[in-house]
């Protein structure tokens, strides 16, 4: 399994991504490899195709609190705003592109403050981080997929 | 006067948010073109009281999609902090890679993922179909290279950097490693592969060009000045030189301008409606005294390149226009890719040198207490200055990025453009929309970006009057 974290840790709360993927670094879960970056782009497509299964964890500036997770549908459409990829089109790109099997997932982080430079996380943003790690790190080892994922998270 | 205004926010395919206003006379004609960029005015307070060592670490959190050449120049600006001006050749060496393969990935991804979709279907072609997915349908075999060649030049970065995102290679003084023999035998199995692949990039911007070239030279086109930094001879470096300003016909304004003189030469302008400032050539005013940068500006400005095929390539490229500039936007392509194949001859050749095993990697001098430097970054001129006190805290910070040198001739871009598409009629259309967008994407802008948390970034279109009302709007998810 892969943990692809990503968002701007200089940026506030935007950072909520790569601090996942740290602390589960931290975890040193079986068969769990992680990585972290600025933003998705369109290599990301090869390096997903090589797991089983590939986590997007990303900060949301708006739903659920503290974080949701769903099953990602691969995302066919042509909706690019720069040169960040979303995680359904990364998925798209993997499967076409290099015949992956691989499910994805994404976990959405809720963060607060997202406006101006700053190398640190927001109290609740904190929080918010501390629960969708612990519930990673319990579905994980319980045997990902988490049950119950859509009526719980999505 | 009844001037009206439309304006198109965010941009897409183009880094963070922009937003472009036209002001229309009343004749409904478009007599100036706004591209806004929304833009962070913080970062010079959050690097103030911060120890100079860290800045080359720090400047990376500016922007998601350039972080290597934030630290490179960063870097570069702290060895005159410590008085070094010339580091040991593994240390420049390794930090010329680094570049390189930064300019590599980068002009990749531009090429792949943001214009072929416009280049390989049309300006007017179905949104639906002109995008990377697009290309992945009809021509997959394309972006998988694409994908592949970004991926190598991020392997470029790891092996020299310490890390693909956020790394540390650069310090002042020089670098903290230096390539080991097993990373070198890594990264040169590729590199024949690589060169054929951008030969290959470089043949589709070029043939595409030519081809086109009659529809191509007055779209978004325009006569302007042109800068980049060379060598004392002329010679296009990416890495270091000084700079030179060449105007529309060709003439030298600016030549071998040190960069710690920039004030000297340079001055930036304060827009009310603008964040941004706007750099100009002081003996040229505001008005006159803009620039492009660039990929397009780079082979321009300079008398050659150092290496024999993209050498090639930028002949035959100025001979289209006879050894002037050239000042047709969509040129932006061509010479990414001929800068693109530049960038792999490089890496081809530093993988052969053996100086990048050595293991003197940095060298000391006698602190200096303000520094200027500068670097090529893919999408044009980047410019770092700080001023550190005696508790070796950086106390001042002034940044000037390519797309704030490319602003002005943004603007002339899309007014070219909309003038061509409005037509008397005060109305946003598809087409109107489209072509502003491929005119802004040439100069791969980067504006402010690497906040890209979900559930932002929807394209939204407004269209307003003298009053100020809200006649038409138009979002895109």
């Amino acid at each position: 399994m892969l943990v692809m974290g990503y968002g701007n840790p200089g940026r506030l709360d935007d950072g909520l991504g790569p601090a996942f993927a740290e602390k589960v670094r931290q975890l040193h879960l079986d068969q769990v490899e992680t990585e972290a970056d600025y933003q998705l782009t369109v290599e990301d497509a090869d390096l997903i195709s090589r797991y089983r299964q590939a986590i997007f964890v990303d900060a949301a500036v708006s739903g659920r609190e503290p974080f949701y997770c769903r099953q990602l549908k691969a995302d066919a459409s042509g909706s690019f705003s720069s040169h960040h990829v979303e995680p359904g089109q990364v998925l798209h790109l993997a499967r076409e592109l290099f015949a992956a099997d691989v499910e994805a997932y994404v976990i959405g982080i809720r963060g607060y403050e997202f406006n101006e430079f700053g190398e640190r996380l927001s109290s609740k943003a904190r929080q918010n981080l501390d629960q969708a790690v612990a519930f990673f790190e319990g579905a994980v080892k319980a045997g990902w997929p988490p049950e119950h994922l859509a009526a719980c998270f999505s | 006067m009844s001037d009206k205004r439309i304006i198109i926010e965010p941009i897409t395919r183009v880094e963070g948010h922009g937003k472009v206003s036209l002001y229309l006379d009343e004749a409904n004609h478009v007599k100036q073109a706004r591209f806004h960029v929304v833009e962070f005015r913080g970062f010079e307070r959050f690097v103030q009281g911060r120890p100079f060592w860290e800045v080359p670490v720090l400047v990376q959190r500016l922007c998601g999609i350039c972080p290597v050449s934030h630290h490179l120049c960063a870097a570069k600006a702290m060895d005159g902090i410590v008085g070094v001006k010339q580091l040991t050749p593994t240390a420049e060496k390794m930090r010329r890679l680094m570049h390189y393969g930064q300019t590599y990935q980068s002009h990749a991804l531009h090429f792949f993922h943001l214009a072929s979709p416009d280049l390989l279907f049309g300006f007017g072609s179905d949104l639906r179909e002109r995008n990377v997915l697009g290309v992945a349908a009809k021509f997959p075999d394309l972006v998988v290279q694409a994908v592949k060649m970004r991926a190598y030049g991020q392997e470029v970065i790891k092996a020299t950097a310490g890390k693909r995102i956020h790394g540390t290679g650069a310090i002042p003084g020089g670098i903290n490693k230096n390539l080991s023999l097993a990373e070198r035998d890594l990264l040169i199995k590729d590199v024949e592969q690589h060169l054929e692949w951008s030969r290959g990039a470089l043949k589709i911007a070029r043939d595409y060009t030519v081809a086109n070239l009659a529809e191509l030279a007055p779209f978004g086109s325009f006569e302007s000045n042109h800068g980049g930094i060379v060598r004392a001879d002329g010679t296009m470096d990416l890495y270091d030189g000084k700079f030179r300003v060449k105007d529309a016909a060709g003439n030298m304004v600016l030549d071998q301008c040190d960069p710690n003189d920039y004030l000297q030469f340079m001055a930036e302008e304060v827009k009310p409606w603008s964040y941004m400032k706007f750099p100009f050539v002081k003996k040229l005013g505001p008005e006159k005294g803009w620039y492009r940068v660039g990929p397009l500006a780079r082979i321009n400005v300079c008398d050659r390149i150092d290496t024999p095929e993209a050498e090639a390539a930028r002949q035959e490229f100025m001979a289209v226009t006879n050894g002037k500039p050239n000042n047709i936007t969509m040129a932006y392509h061509w010479t990414r890719m001929i800068e693109l194949l530049h960038a792999m001859e490089k890496i081809a050749e530093l993988l052969n040198d053996s100086d990048l095993q050595g293991t003197d990697l940095v060298v000391k001098g006698e602190r200096q207490e303000e520094s200027v430097a500068v670097i090529e970054a893919p999408r044009g001129t980047l410019w770092h200055h700080y001023k550190v006190n005696d508790r070796d805290q950086v106390v001042m910070a002034n940044l000037i990025v390519s797309t704030t040198q490319n602003n002005e001739p943004m603007n002339a871009a899309v007014r070219q453009v909309a003038n061509s598409h409005i037509d008397g009629k005060a109305e946003i259309t598809e087409g109107l929309l489209n072509h502003i967008e491929v005119a802004i994407r040439a100069y791969d802008p980067c504006l402010s970006c690497a906040t890209h948390a979900l559930g932002q970034m929807p394209l939204s279109v407004e269209l307003i009057d003298a009053q100020g009302r809200v006649v038409q709007e138009v979002t895109k998810q």
